[in-house]
């Protein structure tokens, strides 16, 4: 084990990592207003209608996946009953069904934003390094996918018992370099180009990801909310504070519809 | 019942003149940056035609506004929750826009930084503020069929027609037009509100006003397409959507919105009702879209109602708003004299800007045919027998029901005859009132709030604070008395416009003609690049005029 594997395989993702949390947080509290999907669909609709669904909803089959080949342990699913093959050949059928939708769907919507002039003049810098930084995890991913699961034989490479354990070593602050160092290559692109993605997450318009609506399917549909005494646009004169109400500190009230 | 209060507005559609100051002023007040060139939180529409964005009230296209399901029950005409979600990622009815229109300015460089013997003359291009290329035809714009121009192509698509019989619609060009200006409704029952996934848009508890919390809102669009009225729109370089906000600063210190300030026809209203918020979704499920008018006025609460008083203390509505209500020009409109008529009630949303509709185009029919546009008979029997601007006008107001509209014109009619006889001398005739349910007071009560109320009588708005009340904070300095020396009071004259109220002091200047009169008065340094020129004889420099000129140089 090299200098150089150290730094890869434990600096450098607990920087990203600190990056993506530390960013997250400080983003979060200090630029609110910047937190949006930034659509531009009011541009542009009919392209971004059919790539947008594709491209989201195989992204997140795709980190779901992940979840699931990274964090699980082997021996668990294991336990279950699940044997190696079966285990092998749903992750790649599965796998590869996302990675298409998450392909197409992002070469749909970098074609839009080539083509489509408006959507071009919108594209900010910080814009183009997140695509950069996107296209690149999920180029070198498909990648591995085709070049080890799908044509490197009947069990493909078994990534549970390297990159997987490595990860959890990672996260649980007891970081084992020396399980990376024998992985194929396309592999260990990939796991680092991620985590290039994880450092800039929270600088970028990415951050959307975070902010899905949960609580909307159990709030009522109508949004009461009283106003903050300090938004008002008149002063208020001293010795003239009103009393508190029991109403006034509930502060907002919702009605369901 | 739970009393709450609604800062509301009418419109008196029979005095606009079209001329688009509202939604000027609107602009420059709030939609001037970038992102926000295609907006126009106000717009003024030629009816018939298409409007802006183009036919926003066709709601099987666009799908705003609610409808009630077989059950009884209300759902987001967009879909519930569950399809909410499964649109996330591609809002299916959002307007693109070329459904606004694309917006564009003029290349006016061109016409200083031309060479001096250019052969050609120099001519501004028109530029896209979208993608900056030339556009060499402008297709389509905020109001393309203003005053009905080019509407023998496009009035057919407007969607109220489109309800109408065919035979009415061939002939309604000769018939009649008028303007109808928008801003958003600030509805009771919001769908804007409900389609929001961030829960970032609410309604003030307070005074009712729909706002978009611009931290809170991520980009989703969902308003923008439900909103039935199109009323909500997207700042396509903030990621935000944006609307209008019934300009809530001027009206937490008691002024007028921008839009009804600024309103040369003298024709908006403002005012506060009290509703039972408890009954809201009841009235919006009523079955027949034409109840909904009715099921609407029935949760506005009178406040002179002690029951409602008593409700509106215990809700924690201060008392200066329910005097407020009481004196509301609103209630007044909708409820005593029943003229003005909500904006297409069928969407559910329980619209809070309503019209009173226009009498005009009937009155220009009739003259136009020789007769006498002032004499009730005359003006009962026609408005009786013109079913075409009835018909349109059920289409816009009452969901296609013609009675209230009937009644609505009846009632103007017979208020212009009934004040040209007064006019003439020849006492008022207790028997045009009577025509119209009314006595010869109430007529004379009504023309005095429609034709010449002032600006107090139009425009009755609590402040927030009610310890403040509305033109208290003026009384500090006595400067009416400058005003009607220096340009003779303006009747109706703002009593709150300083900069000074609306910050809740600090500046201490003013910009107002009464500022600079205080500035001088006071001696104090006048505010380079600000002249009056009200008070600007035109014989002498005005300080001010020049930048102060620079150290050494005399001017
Ligand atoms: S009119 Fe205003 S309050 Fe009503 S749904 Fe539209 S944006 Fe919301
Ligand atoms: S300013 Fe008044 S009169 Fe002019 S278009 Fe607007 S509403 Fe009509």
């Amino acid at each position: 084990m090299t200098t150089a594997d150290v730094l890869l395989w434990v600096a450098y993702p607990y920087i990203c990592l600190t990056l993506l949390v530390g960013g997250m947080v400080w983003r979060w509290r200090t630029d609110q207003f910047g937190w949006t999907t930034r659509s531009s669909q009011l541009y542009e609709k009919p392209i971004l209608r059919a790539a947008s669904p594709t491209f989201h909803l195989g992204f997140l089959a795709v980190i779901g996946g992940h979840f699931v080949g990274l964090l699980v342990p082997k021996t668990w699913t294991a336990a279950v009953g699940i044997p190696q093959h079966v285990y092998h050949l749903t992750a790649t059928i599965g796998g590869s069904v996302a990675a298409l939708a998450t392909v197409l769907g992002l070469a749909g919507l970098l074609y839009r934003r080539f083509a489509v002039r408006s959507v071009t003049l919108a594209t900010t810098t910080r814009d183009k390094v997140m695509y950069v930084l996107l296209v690149l995890p999920v180029a070198l991913g498909t990648w591995a996918t085709v070049a080890n699961q799908v044509l490197g034989g009947p069990e493909g490479y078994d990534y549970r018992e390297t990159i997987s354990p490595w990860l959890r070593s990672v996260l649980t602050f007891s970081p084992h370099p020396q399980l990376m160092t024998a992985v194929p290559l396309s592999f260990r692109l990939h796991v680092l180009a991620g985590f290039a993605l994880f450092a800039i997450w929270p600088f970028t318009r990415l951050v959307h990801a975070v902010t899905i609506p949960v609580q909307y399917p159990t709030r009522p549909y109508i949004v009461y909310r009283a106003r903050r005494a300090s938004v008002s646009a008149a002063a208020g004169r001293r010795g003239w504070a009103p009393v508190q109400r029991s109403a006034d500190r509930d502060g907002a009230r919702s009605r369901g519809a | 019942m739970k009393v709450m209060a609604q800062i509301a507005m009418v419109m008196n559609l029979d005095k606009c003149i079209g001329c688009h100051t509202c939604s000027v002023t609107c602009k420059q007040t709030w939609t001037n940056r970038t992102g926000t060139e295609y907006m126009w939180f106000n717009n003024v529409e030629t009816r018939p035609g298409v409007g802006y964005p183009h036919t926003w009230e066709d709601q099987d296209r666009w799908k705003g506004g609610w409808t009630r399901t077989r059950s009884g029950r209300l759902k987001p005409r967009s879909g519930g929750r569950v399809a909410r979600f499964a649109n996330l990622f591609a809002n299916p009815d959002l307007p693109e826009i070329v459904d606004y229109y694309e917006p564009w300015t003029y290349e006016y460089d061109k016409l200083l930084s031309a060479p001096k013997d250019s052969k050609d003359f120099p001519v501004a291009r028109p530029v896209s503020q979208l993608t900056g290329k030339p556009m060499d035809t402008i297709g389509w714009g905020p109001n393309w069929d203003d005053d009905l121009g080019g509407s023998t192509e496009t009035m057919q698509q407007d969607p109220v027609l489109a309800k109408i019989n065919t035979e009415v619609r061939a002939e309604i060009e000769q018939t009649f037009m008028f303007y109808l200006p928008r801003i958003c409704e600030h509805c009771l029952n919001p769908s804007c509100v409900a389609a929001c996934p961030s829960g970032a848009m609410y309604k003030r508890a307070e005074d009712g006003i729909v706002l978009v919390d611009q931290d809170r809102c991520r980009g989703w669009r969902m308003c923008v397409s439900s909103c039935p009225y199109k009323k909500v729109y997207f700042n396509h370089t903030t990621g935000k959507a944006e609307k209008c906000t019934l300009c809530y600063p001027r009206l937490e210190v008691g002024q007028p919105t921008v839009c009804s300030e600024t309103c040369v026809g003298r024709l908006r209203y403002l005012g506060v009702l009290l509703y039972d918020a408890d009954r809201v979704t009841e009235a919006a499920s009523v079955e027949d879209p034409q109840d909904l008018y009715m099921a609407q006025r029935s949760i506005l609460l009178d406040p002179f109602d002690p029951e409602v008083i008593a409700g509106a203390r215990a809700g924690g509505v201060p008392d200066s708003w329910v005097k407020a209500a009481q004196d509301s020009p609103i209630w007044a409109l909708i409820d005593t004299y029943e003229v003005a008529l909500p904006l297409h009630p069928e969407y559910r949303t329980l619209p809070m800007v309503w019209y009173v509709p226009p009498l005009s185009p009937v009155v220009d029919r009739v003259t136009a045919a020789g007769n006498d546009g002032e004499d009730h008979k005359i003006l009962l029997t026609a408005l009786s027998t013109m079913r075409i601007p009835l018909e349109y006008l059920a289409g816009l107001l009452t969901a296609g029901d013609t009675r209230p509209v009937e009644r609505s014109l009846r009632r103007l009619a017979a208020m212009r005859s009934y004040m040209r006889d007064l006019d003439l001398g020849r006492g008022g005739n207790e028997e045009i009132a009577g025509a119209v349910g009314m006595t010869g007071e109430q007529v004379q009560a009504m023309y005095r709030l429609l034709a010449i109320a002032k600006y107090d009588d139009r425009y009755v708005i609590p402040t927030t604070h009610p310890e403040t009340p509305r033109g208290i904070a003026e009384l500090g300095e006595d400067v009416t008395g400058m005003v009607e020396e220096l340009v003779g009071a303006g009747e109706g004259a703002p009593e709150a416009c300083s900069v000074s109220t609306f910050h809740g002091g600090g500046t201490g200047l003013r910009i107002t003609s009464r500022g600079r009169a205080k500035t001088a008065a006071e001696g104090l340094a006048p505010t380079p690049g600000r002249v009056n020129l009200l008070d600007w004889s035109g014989d002498s420099a005005q300080a001010g005029l020049f930048p102060p000129a620079a150290a050494g140089v005399d001017a």
